[in-house]
């Protein structure tokens, strides 16, 4: 009975651009000040306002189309999108309806069959809402709402996916390769708790013998969900809930739901079929909007290096791929890992030292290495270190931690230690000689055939030398020295 | 002749040159306003101490010199109350906005000022510019001076009134569908509804923002110039503000005959009351007397025009009045809940045609109705432009009536909306098209002015205040009623 | 077009007006007169006509990023008719709000 259904996953993504200024005035954009303190005439919806477009909001947009492989439409519009809320001001929100920035993108994802581009329908801007605070628990016992302004009006970009989507994880998938592809480009803050990242999905499911229309399948959208993994939950729920209902011969109604983080379920909110009339119209207050070439060009070569081309670099410099996957889906922590190989060279050290010791303080702590403990300058220090064999792994290991508590470098945490690897020759050499010496049995065991034998004699030189004898070179020399014993 | 008689230019005049103080021609103005304003009702907020405030700073603290810079120095000015000020109530007209105090000046209202101009006060209008009557306005009817049982044609009834009973020389109207140039007509004043884009919209209440203008009413041609000189500038605020030429500060002379004009047979056909219609021949056989050479045009799709303007501005209306909701500003009108605070608020603070015209926006903008009504307007609206355009080719300007009858009897058209909407038959095209228009006074039939209307190619407002100021010189010098005030 | 009393209660609901049945009924007849007067545009075969959406010949216009000092809160709420902690009040929301 479950494979009766294919499921159908569309998923709308909202991203807050970080531009200095809201989309259609001069008021800060920015997040978490006092209420209404970011407010003019304009985004306040007073009588004989007029909206003037933010030109950098555009160019952000432009390059998030750009990096998803959209079309930029060299001329779009702005209209209309009508309802009363206390939180839209003019009770209509300028978005782009039937003419958006951009068209026909996609995201890669990577699935068990391989790789598979899920389509982008549309990119397009609009401004943002702003935010109301509920006096009661919940929205239906609230005895009334706060409404601060300080949010509407900030720019936005709605990135609306084709419905080729089929199961949660593949959703989780295209957020993840969205998000890591935005980041690149530095135009948002990407937080979903903070909302500067927002996800609705349309789920539905689709008869196997059903041959219309997907627009004419039933098709529950899940609003606003606060993280990828209650996407991924939502998702999930909704499969299963619309499974029985089809199953118990029940109907599945249009409707948007809401997520209930507790439970894991979603909730019914709204029916969609007495859904809002919108009544879109294009908004006589701004001319269209056309994009020359040499403008588009500009944008273009704006772009950093993107993730797929990471990836390829990332190969061709031995990095396996999973480390190499590790280090493009955080964006901070490519960079950090560019500088230091910049200064170290040797890729494959670097991504080790990077994903293992450094990773693990630096998650133990909470940090991000948006600010790294360490600067790239000093694991490319200490990492110098262990090429040039004056640390061993596990020496530079301590030191790391060290110059992670207390900031040093890593050649001033040496020096205070006095740790440092004896490479020299002879001086090692001196010190083997003694312990064969001293161990007249061992060396007999050892000439006998047990290998084991020198393990015991490398652990007593290092013994002696308080572990800073280079092992490799322990091992030769003692060999060197048993060799006359034979 | 005192110095309500002037108009603005030479009132600026005389206070650059000294001869008259600002104040005393603020007090002059305030004084008429007394005394006609309770009968007119021309004025819904006059504020006599900031006006006098100003005068008396400008004479106490200005230098000649800096006086000689001010275009409009001591020139008493009324605005229509759809333009916003921080210092006067601003309501449109609506019971909706009662009280509501505007946290910034519109721009005009600052170029205005910068220029030296005195504002007294606020005028009354249709409400939300609704109208040509001025009779739909929450806060009672302005009269016409030349007959107070008649209207003074609106939107902009209250400038046109104030102009015409001299209570200021120089007013701001805005016109959407011919609500600077109908209520000019009325009242036998000058009006220009300049091209869409060259006066600034920051600070004007939007009724439909594709069509709505500021413009100028006076009594005199180069009083529109001077004022147009001064007011339409580009302006950042506005993203539809156009970047042009400045308009000249005053007309330059032109000899009629130079010009090639055009009179389009739909605007001389049936319906335009014979009294009308004899001063207007009049007019015109003094332009041939002149030796202009009137060429017969046709503006074929003239017939659809109030068709496509009453879909186009109350679709726009309807989306740009959603704002009253009785959350951030203006009337709230309590309600158990968000929905019905709402729908009482809005229920209480639009009057009747405000009402009717939202609904007809929103029903042409809903769905399943968009392409056949909206859509299908703005379509229209490109034959109706290119009609102009083909027009244009042809001729330099365009002369018709303002207006096909005469003032009509306060309440004489309160039952038949779609009577009142064909009152503005010869105006809305220059809206549709975004053309400069410009009704000029021609004389009086039974005590009652008649207007008539240039309309030139966009930006061509020189050209249309110069042929409007060597008609104004060919004709005798227009009356101006209440002379005696009111008895 | 035959406009009915139904689908002007739905109208004025969209445009949230609580019209009363007297308004109702004179408003479906004057809106009535209207359409059919509009409907006088249908003489014209428009399919070949591209729209007006603006008059003029301008594209593009945008500014600077470019911050400018905001309103203080308590002059962004002063003309609010009811006003908490520098926001404003609405009375409760029922059903989602939007509907
Ligand atoms: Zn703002």
């Amino acid at each position: 009975m479950t494979n009766q259904y294919e499921v159908v996953i569309g998923l709308e993504v909202h991203v807050e651009l970080k531009t200095q200024t809201k989309l259609f005035c001069g008021c800060a954009n920015g997040f978490g000040q006092d209420p209404n303190s970011q407010t003019c005439p304009v985004c306040l919806g007073m009588p004989g306002v007029l909206p003037v477009l933010n030109g950098e909001a555009v160019a952000l947009a432009t390059r998030a189309a750009l990096a998803l492989h959209c079309t930029v439409n060299s001329y779009s519009k702005f209209d209309r999108k009508q309802y009363f809320y206390p939180d839209l001001p003019k009770a209509y929100q300028i978005s782009q309806y039937d003419q958006p920035l951009a068209e026909n993108g996609h995201v890669t994802i990577h699935t068990a069959a391989g790789k598979r581009n899920i389509g982008i329908e549309r990119i397009h801007m609009e401004e943002d809402a702003g935010k109301l605070n509920h006096l009661g628990q919940r929205l239906g016992d609230a005895e009334g709402s706060l409404v601060d302004l300080n949010r509407a009006g900030v720019p936005l970009i709605e990135i609306v996916s084709r419905p080729e989507m089929h199961s949660p994880e593949e959703a989780r998938q295209y957020l993840v390769e969205l998000r890591t592809i935005l980041s690149y480009l530095d135009i948002s803050d990407l937080r979903m708790e903070e909302g500067s990242m927002r996800c609705d999905a349309n789920v539905s499911l689709r008869p196997l013998d059903f041959t219309g229309s997907l627009a004419d399948l039933p098709r529950v959208e899940i609003k606003n969900v606060n993280s990828f993994r209650n996407v991924q939950r939502g998702i999930e729920f909704e499969i299963n809930r619309q499974r029985q209902m089809l199953q118990t011969g029940q109907r599945i109604i249009k409707e948007t739901r809401g997520f209930d983080d507790a439970s894991g379920s979603t909730y019914s909110q709204r029916s969609k079929e007495e859904a809002n009339d919108y009544r879109y119209f294009p908004e006589p207050d701004l001319p269209p909007l056309v994009l020359t070439e040499k403008w588009l060009k500009e944008q273009r070569e704006a772009l950093p290096q993107l993730p797929d081309e990471l990836r390829q670099s990332l190969a061709e410099r031995g990095v396996a791929e999973r480390d190499a996957e590790v280090l493009v889906q955080d964006v901070n922590l490519y960079h950090y890992w560019s500088q230091v190989v910049a200064l170290v060279s040797d890729a494959r050290l670097v991504t080790n030292w990077l994903l293992s010791d450094y990773s693990r303080l630096m998650n133990a702590n909470n940090l991000s290495f948006a600010e790294p403990k360490v600067s790239a300058h000093g694991l490319a220090s200490l990492l110098s270190l262990i090429t040039a064999g004056t640390l061993s792994g596990k020496m530079a290991k301590e030191v790391l931690e060290t110059m992670f508590d207390t900031g040093e470098t890593a050649e001033a945490v040496v020096k205070r230690l006095g740790l440092s690897q004896i490479t020299d020759h002879n001086a090692i050499k001196e010190i083997v000689s003694a312990v064969v010496a001293a161990n007249p049995a061992v060396v007999q065991d050892f000439v006998s055939g047990k290998e084991k034998a020198l393990t015991f004699l490398v652990g007593q030189v290092m013994k002696q030398t308080k572990g800073q004898a280079k092992p490799d070179l322990v091992n030769a020399l003692l060999r060197e020295v048993l060799a006359t014993y034979a | 002749m005192g110095t309500i008689d002037w108009d603005a230019v030479q009132t600026a005049d005389q206070v650059q040159r000294g001869e008259i103080s600002a104040a005393e021609c603020v007090e002059a103005a305030l004084s008429r306003i007394d005394n006609t304003n309770p009968t007119v009702h021309a004025f819904l907020h006059v504020d006599a101490d900031r006006a006098l405030a100003r005068a008396r700073f400008m004479d106490h603290n200005l230098t000649r010199e800096t006086k000689a810079n001010l275009p409009l120095a001591g020139v008493p000015v009324a605005i229509k109350d759809n333009m916003v000020t921080t210092d006067m109530p601003t309501t449109a007209g609506s019971k909706i906005l009662e009280g509501f105090r505007s946290p910034y000046n519109a721009t005009v209202v600052e170029l205005l000022e910068q220029a030296g101009a005195i504002i007294v006060g606020k005028t009354n209008m249709d409400e939300f510019a609704m109208g040509s009557s001025t009779e739909h306005s929450a806060y009672g009817v302005t009269r016409n001076p030349w007959d107070l049982t008649r209207v003074p044609g609106g939107s902009s009834g209250g400038s046109a009134a104030a102009v015409a009973a001299r209570m200021v020389p120089l007013a701001l109207g805005s016109d959407t569908g011919g609500s600077i140039r109908l209520p000019a007509s009325y009242c036998g004043v000058f009006g220009i509804k300049p091209t869409y884009g060259r006066v600034s919209r920051y600070g004007l209440i939007a009724y439909a923002s594709s069509l709505d203008q500021i413009g100028p009413l006076a009594r005199s041609v180069r009083d529109l110039s001077r004022t147009l000189h001064l007011i339409a500038r580009h302006d950042a605020k506005d993203a539809t503000s156009l970047d042009a030429n400045t308009i000249l500060e005053a007309p330059i002379p032109t000899a009629l005959q130079s010009l090639r004009i055009g009179l389009p047979e739909e605007y001389f056909g049936e319906g335009i009351d014979v009294r009308v219609r004899t001063v207007i021949e009049k007019t015109l056989d003094r332009l041939r007397e002149s030796g202009v050479d009137l060429i017969p045009i046709s503006l074929p799709h003239t017939r659809y025009a109030i068709a496509t303007y009453y879909l186009i501005a109350p679709a726009e209306a309807s989306s740009n009045l959603s704002r009253y909701d009785g959350v951030r500003y203006g009337l709230r009108v309590v309600g158990d809940d968000l929905i019905h605070m709402y729908q009482n608020t809005r229920q209480e603070g639009f009057g009747p045609e405000v009402k009717r015209r939202i609904l007809l926006g929103t029903h042409a903008l809903s769905a399943g109705y968009y392409d056949a009504y909206y859509l299908k307007a703005q379509k229209v609206r490109t034959l109706i432009r290119q009609d102009f355009d083909n027009a244009f080719e042809k001729v330099d300007l365009i002369v018709t009536p303002t207006v096909a009858d005469l003032p009509f009897k306060l309440g004489e058209r309160d039952l038949d909306p779609l009577q009142m909407y064909l009152t503005d038959i010869f105006t809305v095209t220059t809206n549709l098209a975004g053309l400069p228009g410009l009704s000029q006074p021609i004389g009086l039939v039974d005590g009652l002015p008649v207007g008539l209307q240039w309309m030139g190619p966009p930006l061509a407002e020189d050209r249309v205040l110069s042929a409007a100021s060597a008609l104004e010189a060919i004709l005798p010098s227009p009356e101006w009623p209440l002379s005696g005030g009111i008895q | 077009m035959n406009l009915t009393e139904k689908e002007v209660r739905h109208v004025a609901r969209l445009a949230r007006l609580a019209i009363s049945s007297v308004e109702l009924s004179e408003a479906t007849q004057a809106l009535g007169r209207v359409l059919d007067y509009i409907d006088l545009l249908n003489e014209l075969d428009t399919d070949a006509v591209p729209p007006t959406t603006h008059v003029e010949a301008i594209e593009t216009v945008w500014r600077q990023d470019r911050v400018v000092p905001s309103l203080s809160p308590e002059e962004a709420t002063a003309n609010g008719p009811q006003v908490s902690s520098q926001m404003f009040v609405v009375p409760k929301i029922l059903d989602g709000g939007e509907g």
